[in-house]
């Protein structure tokens, strides 16, 4: 132990090579330990500050676990009513055409109450990002049946396990979404390992460019863990959801936008609802 | 200068918005005021102004645009009419919680549920007691003619952006469907500069602008709920509209407000023919309610008789105002059923003055 040196060697500006982006507030993150929306409320904090829109940003937050984002993005932001960020954000950006806007919705928000507001801005085309997060449960609430909840899932709600026949069938939103032309950019992606997170961050940042497109919703699927919802370890829980949330849950892009914009040359992005990124050979319709 | 023109009050309320320099229309079709956004549509407004028209999927998603949209700073408004207000309780709670501005038209229907598309004034207490949760309240005005329904427009934006609170226009399906001449005001400009608590991005120059009707903490939500009763009160104090008809001499009193207001001015003459001296105290804005203006008259007067489509709900009101000094009595038809000029002067007879 003699020969070590002590972190106050190591850690000196020189040697830093991460900083948190300054487009997060200061404020401590109520989220359970382990819980994926910290770290994609960094990535979009993250994306926000690369692209530097931040005094151009206008985001929605929902009712759930994310509730008070606004508390922790240093951005102008609305707290909608429970399933209605779409229509908030439809409304911002129509009369904002300019600004870049964005809701950030759990899977009870805006698979299950949201639903109606989710699928007609969609359809709509409108101009704007939606980062849909998807744990499978209503976390806020205490763990209750969602209705991305996996069939044979033991909820609150459900506490001898989701009986589809009885409870209905978990609903895969991105798909859904994915088949609507007024949808531009498409993807499901996960935070749990440090490969992902990198793959989730560009997917977001992509999101945000392609509101310059003016092609319609870019649309971002997170799923997430919910360690407390679903009583487990945290590091548990992100095993729980490699083995039974992503193969009902594939991650990749499932649509991505007619045109190519800002790319790298040789990077040509196509459209088409069969498109499926190469990482991910498992989405069907 | 501007000629009168012949219309409905669902198109003059339309192109009043219009001319209000209103920056978005979020609504749904509903009988009796789908008009309104027919009007808009046909009208590109978009080409006259900028404004901004969208048929939105539900109420429900209506009047979250205008959240949306009153965030950002925009003078937006809806309208529709009593089952689609219904829908839209939840947003306007919001919304008043958020203290953002905006304007709803209600073209009051008959309830309850689906009811019919005859008009009514059974939104009464919808309108002006709450209607969603919480402590809050709308600003409300109500129309007597098609004149008003257009003039009322900047009155209620007026209003709104004042108070940051939401403001309602109570009207009925026969002045949605009824036309009658009415002169618009001049062109007016949209806003160009944003409010400074508006959700535009953040500047490096201010602090983020966050607009949530939510505190977990209730010290601090009983702080924010004091804040909007003082801001209630000061309305109370301040904006209390109201006209009086034939009150000089007055002995008996019809409260009544919107289609009621203008059948009991007929009501008036034929009571007055028969001796009876009846006069016509008309609240125009339903929330504030004229209180003080009603009692004052209970020195003057014998007895007041409240005359509403409906089964009876401002006459609460008026009980509350005259505190017993005075008759009250209510009469109303329901279902969609209109009142007679006969049937009013008879229920003054009956209830109130005799003879």
């Amino acid at each position: 132990m003699a020969e070590t040196s002590s972190s106050n060697d190591i850690v000196r500006e020189e040697n830093l090579v991460y900083a948190k982006t300054k487009v997060l507030t200061d404020n401590v993150m109520h989220y359970c330990p382990g819980c994926g929306h910290g770290t994609t409320h960094r990535l979009v904090a993250e994306v926000i500050e690369e692209l530097g829109i931040q005094s151009d940003t206008i985001g929605v937050a929902p009712v759930g676990c994310s509730v008070l984002m606004y508390n922790y993005m240093d951005i102008d932001m609305q707290e909608a009513a429970h399933g209605r960020a779409p229509a908030l954000a439809t409304a911002i950006k129509r009369l904002l055409p300019e600004k870049y806007v964005f809701t950030y919705q759990g899977d009870g928000d805006l698979a299950a109450i949201g639903t109606s507001e989710t699928i007609h801005a969609c359809n709509r085309g409108e101009n704007f990002t939606i980062i849909f997060i998807n744990n499978g449960i209503y976390g806020m609430t205490g763990g209750q049946m969602a209705p991305t909840t996996l069939p044979n899932m033991k909820t609150s709600t459900s506490p001898y396990g989701r009986d589809v026949k009885m409870m209905g069938n978990p609903l895969k939103m991105t798909e859904l979404v994915a088949t609507l032309p007024g949808t531009c950019f498409v993807t499901r992606q996960s935070v749990h390992s440090p490969a992902n997170v990198r793959k989730a961050r560009k997917a977001i940042k992509k999101a945000f460019e392609y509101q310059n497109l003016k092609q319609g919703i870019s649309f971002v699927e997170i799923v997430s863990n919910c360690s407390s919802g679903w009583k487990m370890t945290p590091l548990q829980s992100n095993e729980w959801m490699v083995e039974n949330m992503f193969p009902f849950y594939p991650l990749g892009d499932i649509k991505i936008p007619e045109v190519q914009v800002e790319q790298k040359e040789g990077d040509v992005l196509h459209n088409s609802l069969n498109q499926i990124d190469k990482d991910s050979k498992q989405v069907k319709y | 200068m501007e000629e009168f023109q012949l219309m409905k009050g669902n198109e003059a309320v339309a192109e009043a918005a219009i001319r209000a320099g209103v920056d978005g229309y979020f609504g749904y079709p509903i009988t009796p005021q789908s008009e309104v956004m027919e009007y808009l549509m046909a009208a590109k407004p978009h080409e006259r102004t900028g404004m901004v028209v969208l048929q939105a999927e539900s109420e429900v998603a209506a009047i979250n645009m205008l959240y949306g949209g009153a965030g950002a700073g925009k003078k937006v408004m809806t309208s529709s009419s009593s089952p689609g207000i219904s829908l839209m309780q939840e947003g306007l709670s919001y919304i008043a919680g958020a203290e953002l501005p905006c304007l709803v038209v209600n073209v009051v229907r008959g309830g309850p549920g689906l009811g019919t598309i005859q008009p009514s004034q059974c939104d009464y207490n919808q309108a002006t007691k709450g209607g969603g949760h919480g402590d809050y309240h709308l600003i409300v005005l109500a129309p007597a003619s098609v004149q008003e329904m257009a003039d009322f427009v900047t009155v209620c934006f007026d209003l709104a952006f004042k108070y940051r609170n939401p403001t309602l226009i109570l009207s009925d399906g026969a002045i949605g469907q009824m036309m009658e001449k009415v002169k618009f005001a001049e062109q007016k400009p949209r806003l160009t500069k944003a409010p400074k608590w508006a959700t535009t991005g953040k500047t490096p120059d201010r602090e983020r602008n966050i607009h949530t009707s939510l505190d977990l903490d209730p010290s601090r939500h009983e702080k924010f709920n004091e804040k909007l009763i003082r801001k209630y009160k000061e309305i109370e104090e301040k904006e209390v509209r109201y006209e009086k008809i034939l009150c000089d001499d007055a002995e008996y009193l019809f409260v009544a407000y919107g289609t009621s207001s203008r059948i009991c001015q007929k009501s008036i003459q034929l009571a007055r023919e028969g001796g009876i001296k009846v006069g016509l105290f008309r609240p125009i804005t339903l929330w504030p309610y004229p209180k003080k203006e009603i009692r004052a008259m209970t020195n003057q007067i014998k007895g007041i008789l409240t005359v509403e489509m409906s089964a009876g709900q401002m006459i609460e009101d008026v009980l509350l105002s005259v505190e017993g000094k005075v008759k009250v009595a209510h009469y109303g038809r329901t279902g969609g059923m209109i009142p007679t000029p006969e049937e009013i002067v008879e229920a003054l007879k009956q209830k109130i003055s005799g003879g």
